[in-house]
């Protein structure tokens, strides 16, 4: 349990450093960047606390946000995909949710891609609407989010797949 | 009172999101107002050395360029030297402190971190207070203007881009005295900002110059913008709106000049009992 603890310590860390001196100087045709830190997010052990997991998740996005300027944007968008991350497992894995036996490392990859396209979609969603805080540019706020949130779902699925095998 | 308790213990987890959902909600509404994002931001102990770590090491890939930008401003400076008799040199830098009787102090700074993705951009120095660096200084470059200092910390500034749809900064036509206001909407490409509320009377041509107005405290006359690219007359029909291409590439910014009037509190002194 303990491990367990300081690996996501680590992961946290690693994560925001990442994202705010890699990821988010891609600015791949022009504008496009990929926010992988939300991994964080995703691979959270399921069995664990979910209020500490929601506060986490809040200062996750808070640490981006106070790194790129955004005001509460990140932290906004992650405390709701914190939230609402149950229903997606049960969507997306079904019955291996329910007998909360599940671990990221054993699940299949195209469930794992699944729930990782519902939540990043959602969470470039929210991010990209408060960002840009203007209902009239929607279709602005939806190209940005379709096209970061496959960047990011790509990213997320290599280094899922990179990082999981040491870790079995 | 125990059902009350126990519909918080029940909710603990939604009551936990909805706080900080609104907690972040109100940080981001707060950060769309101007001067108030006092708390989220980079130009903070922690972030600004974190930031001034990387570019330590990033800058090395950059001193190819950097070095032909300065060698092109030196270049710019010595003919000027040399044919100083000569008013009409191309180009001609204003930030020259002689020519304004020493009412500007220049300084110079390195950017650490720069944004160009968002629709509210900002770029992090790594000089502040200790430097007297203050708020609502100016920003440029040797080729045009970068933005406005909205935020420092004892060892850091951040710099409201002109990449940012939260900035305004008055500009004129270099042909005719017909000004604007400088903006960006949020959706052009990164080294495109619109003049706005130019007067439909104005000379305005495809290919001409943008400078600073002299209206502000911020910049002095005369500083380069960039050249227009194209023009529409507004639907009221009274004003163009002209979509101006920058002389500064904004995706690639090292040095930066900050401009500090020395005569902008006299001004704004003046003008303030007359706001009342």
């Amino acid at each position: 349990m303990n491990s367990l603890n300081i690996n996501s310590i680590v992961r946290f860390l690693v994560l925001i450093l990442a994202q705010v001196l890699v990821f988010s100087n891609i600015n791949f045709i022009g504008s496009i960047n990929p926010y992988p830190y939300i991994l964080f997010i995703l691979l959270f052990p399921i069995n664990n606390n979910r209020t500490l997991f929601i506060f986490l998740s809040f200062m996750l996005g808070l640490f981006v946000d106070i790194f790129s300027n955004s005001g509460g944007v990140h932290a906004a968008a992650c405390v709701t995909v914190a939230f609402i991350r149950p229903p997606v497992l049960k969507f997306a894995f079904g019955m291996v949710y329910e007998h909360q036996t599940i671990k990221f490392n054993n699940t299949e990859f195209g469930n794992r891609i699944i729930y990782f396209s519902i939540l990043i979609f959602i969470h470039h969603f929210i991010m990209f609407l408060l960002e840009i805080f203007n209902i009239s540019n929607i279709l602005l706020v939806l190209q940005k989010t379709l096209f970061s949130s496959i960047f990011t779902v790509i990213l997320c699925a290599v280094i899922s797949i990179l990082f999981s095998n040491k870790q079995r | 009172m125990q059902q009350i308790i126990n519909f918080v213990i029940r909710n603990k987890t939604f009551l936990l999101f909805l706080l900080l959902f609104v907690i972040s909600l109100g940080l981001t509404i707060q950060s769309h107002s101007y001067h108030k994002s006092k708390f989220i931001n980079s130009a903070n102990f922690l972030t600004g050395g974190i930031y001034e770590g990387a570019s330590g090491i990033s800058d090395y890939f950059d001193l190819d360029d950097q070095n032909k930008i300065l060698v092109e401003e030196n270049n710019r400076l010595r003919s000027q030297v040399f044919n100083s008799g000569d008013s009409t040199v191309v180009g001609r830098s204003s930030i020259d402190s002689v020519s304004y009787n020493g009412r500007y102090t220049i300084q110079s700074a390195k950017i650490i971190n720069n944004n160009y993705s968002s629709s509210k951009n900002y770029l992090t120095l790594n000089k502040g207070e200790k430097d007297a660096i203050k708020e609502d200084l100016g920003v440029i470059t040797s080729k045009g203007i970068v933005g406005i200092i909205d935020n420092t910390s004892n060892g850091y500034a951040r710099v409201l881009s002109i990449l940012n749809t939260k900035s305004r900064i008055n500009a004129q036509l270099k042909a005719s005295n017909h000004i604007g206001s400088l903006e960006w909407d949020g959706k052009s490409h990164v080294n495109t900002v619109q003049l706005t509320d130019v007067s439909k009377f104005a000379p305005v041509k495809i290919g001409d110059t943008i400078i600073t107005g002299g209206e502000s405290t911020i910049f002095p006359k005369g500083i380069p913008i960039g050249i227009i690219e194209s023009f529409v007359l507004d639907i009221s029909g009274d004003t163009y709106t002209i979509q101006v291409t920058l002389f500064n590439d904004m995706t690639n910014l090292s040095h930066v000049y900050i401009i500090e009037n020395l005569d902008s509190e006299e001004i704004k002194l003046l003008e303030n009992p007359i706001d009342e």
